[in-house]
């Protein structure tokens, strides 16, 4: 089912839900900087601006489909099901995050829910998830493999290596281009060959000989059917395709480290922060992909703004768990520094 | 003379180096527009434009591949790495072509690759190593890995002038929290040569970078206990100066390495066997290390802090010694 018109009700209400859950998530993330000070450490990625993507792409999944983003994490497990609290607390670096503090926000993992891993080094995972889809294939699962990363990763040599290897051998690979126009602290007009020529980026499918689309990605239900029609070529043994979605980082690419005891801090959006184009992000900010969605949802009658609200204040809350949770969850004790080095 | 920082140190010598040779071009990860991840960079594409600051992609593999292209052709780039972790993108370049270009095709490769390094700021597994001795294990490479900003400044300047390929490492920890009174004139620190940090009878710790710090601290606590430690800050891992280490084990008869690698194959196992091999019948103990433990970094505060050589791990090591 690739068609977003024969979505029902009930899973077009889910899919609203999940996108305010990652908003939400990524808010309580940004705003645990200021509310308690020192608690962050490390780099903390976000992607609220994303939820249109991450949600319109995962929607088409089968139950045992492999999820593999880059750095930029947070979102895609809350929607897998991994509660939010363990997440928080790998965030906060505790005893009770998914990685028991070993990780952080970019390296968040949880194989029991086929999210089997991530990668703090752009572009890497493009390669794990060509392995994971040539796994699949070699095994017959019938898994299909959601491969996620950014517009920067698509200058890297491991982007070109893997995207070859899997067209030439047909796999099972959805690779959704997360195009949110800022590499870092970079603007993607800045460093894309295919930006600068005023072509989608997308077009870079064309070296592979595979399918390259481009998408509005703060458009969530054209998102759902770009890769439901790419999660589709590659169940039938199609192989892979590029599906560009292209929205914008409502937040800074991130926080900068510090020593402590100084805490650290998140900045403000690099179009205001280093380009001085305030119009830019508010220009953006107006397509918000959450705003956008819960208007058609209301304004078709899916929805009531009461429900709506129902949904935003349960995931609130939601939310607050997951913050005090983390907050209460222990410190690893220093002696699990030394553990699983070898399996 | 000012009180500068290790950031602003090395900022000086790129700023100097620029200036004084036209074929010094800076090129990385956000280097111009944004300055820097760490704002190393900040003023350079105003001052010398978008032709000598070159912002590329996040593609490690072609910067480091491209400025050696450049080398072949009469410039002399200096390459960013965003954090030093990343170099394991582009190894094949540094390992098997930067490395070895001067040996096989008599190519010199006159470029240096500076990489934020080091732990303590809970940048967890990618963004906290201190991967030196990879590259000091080859033939070709020089490494350098200073713990003071007049240091900073001087090492650079003299990496940038040396014909061969420099990896230079930049402790992210020490960039805004050492500081320094650094003169106005120009200077040059060379290559190959160690600073004792802290003369002292009862024994030598051999260390670099931000464990030259750790280890004068230690050295501190130590001399209230009559503990009389010498502290040699390395500056360079390659080339060694063996001779400075020497010296020194000859004088204290007693040899400490601390160092912020990891302990399996690091400097201190070479250190160590140098002397071994160089000094054994100066030696009245056996030679001792403090080094980071042999895992990857983890990234919560009291697992790194378990995970880093601390002052109270030098302390012991060194009373042991002293006692031996």
């Amino acid at each position: 089912m690739t068609k977003a018109e024969a979505l029902s009700s009930e899973r077009l209400i889910w899919m609203y839900a999940q996108m305010v859950r990652i908003r939400e998530f990524e808010e309580r993330v940004k705003r645990t900087f200021t509310e308690h000070p020192g608690v962050m450490r490390g780099h903390a990625h976000l992607g609220d601006g994303a939820e249109g993507a991450i949600v319109g792409a995962l929607a088409t999944r089968a139950e045992h489909d492999l999820v593999m983003p880059s750095y930029r994490c947070h979102g895609y497990p809350l929607v897998l099901g991994t509660p939010a609290r363990n997440l928080m607390a790998e965030i906060y670096g505790r005893k009770d995050g998914v990685c028991g503090g070993f990780g952080g926000s970019m390296h968040l993992a949880d194989p029991a829910r086929h999210f089997p891993c991530t990668s703090g080094i752009i572009a890497q995972s493009i390669a794990h998830a060509t392995g994971a889809g040539l796994t699949a294939q070699v095994k017959k699962t019938g898994q299909v493999v959601y491969c996620f990363f950014g517009d920067g990763a698509t200058k890297q040599g491991g982007f070109y290596e893997s995207l070859n290897l899997a067209a030439i051998w047909k796999l099972p690979v959805v690779y959704v281009l997360e195009n949110n126009q800022y590499q870092a602290y970079t603007h993607v007009s800045l460093e894309d060959a295919n930006e600068m020529a005023g072509d989608p980026l997308s077009q870079k499918a064309q070296a592979f000989s595979i399918p390259g689309e481009t998408v509005d990605g703060t458009h969530v239900l054209e998102v759902f059917e770009a890769v439901g029609q790419a999660a589709n070529r590659a169940r039938d043994g199609k192989g892979p395709s590029l599906v560009e979605a292209k929205f914008y980082r409502l937040s800074a690419h991130g926080n900068a480290i510090t020593v402590p005891p100084v805490p650290t801090q998140f900045p403000e959006h690099e179009a205001v922060e280093v380009y001085g184009n305030k119009a830019e992000y508010a220009e953006w900010k107006s397509k918000d992909p959450i705003v956008k969605f819960r208007a058609r949802l209301v304004g078709n009658g899916t929805l009531t703004d009461a429900a709506a609200k129902q949904i935003e204040d349960r995931v609130a809350t939601e939310m607050e768990e997951a913050v005090q949770f983390a907050l209460a969850s222990p410190l690893p004790a220093p002696e699990e520094a030394v553990k699983h080095v070898c399996a | 003379m000012a009180q500068t920082t290790l950031l602003e140190a090395i900022r000086q010598a790129l700023f100097e180096e620029m200036e004084r040779d036209p074929a010094v071009v800076c090129i990385g990860e956000d280097i111009g527009v944004y300055g820097g991840a760490f704002k190393v960079t900040a003023g350079l594409l105003e001052r010398f434009g978008w032709e000598r600051v070159i912002d590329t992609p996040i593609s490690e593999t072609a910067i480091i591949g491209a400025a050696c292209g450049m080398s072949y052709l009469g410039l002399r780039p200096v390459c960013e790495l965003q954090f030093v972790d990343f170099i394991a993108c582009c190894f094949n370049q540094l390992t098997n072509f930067v490395a070895k270009s001067f040996y096989l095709w008599g190519a010199p490769v006159p470029m240096v690759v500076r990489a934020p390094s080091g732990g303590g700021v809970h940048g967890g597994p990618f963004h906290s190593q201190n991967p030196e001795m990879y590259f000091a294990h080859t033939p070709g490479l020089k490494v350098v890995y200073p713990s003071t900003p007049y240091d900073a400044k001087g090492l650079m300047k003299s990496a940038i002038r040396d014909n061969n390929p420099v990896l230079f490492f930049e402790h992210k920890a020490l960039y805004r929290r050492i500081k320094d009174e650094i003169p106005e004139s120009e200077y040059t620190v060379p290559l190959g040569k160690a600073a004792m940090r802290r003369e002292g009878r009862d024994l030598t710790i051999a260390t670099y970078a931000a464990m030259t710090h750790t280890s004068l601290e230690a050295a501190a606590e130590l001399a209230k206990e009559g503990i009389e430690v010498e502290v040699l800050d390395l500056r360079t891992i390659q080339p060694l100066d063996t001779d400075a280490i020497l010296d020194s084990v000859k004088k204290t008869n007693r040899l400490l390495i601390v160092h912020e690698d990891t302990r399996f194959g690091g400097v201190a196992g070479e250190i160590a066997a140098v002397v071994f091999e160089n000094a054994f019948d100066d030696l009245d103990a056996p030679v001792r290390r403090v080094t980071s433990l042999d895992t990857p970094v983890p990234y919560s505060p009291p697992l790194e802090e378990r995970f880093l050589p601390q002052v109270y791990d030098i302390v012991a090591a060194a009373r042991e010694l002293a006692r031996y």
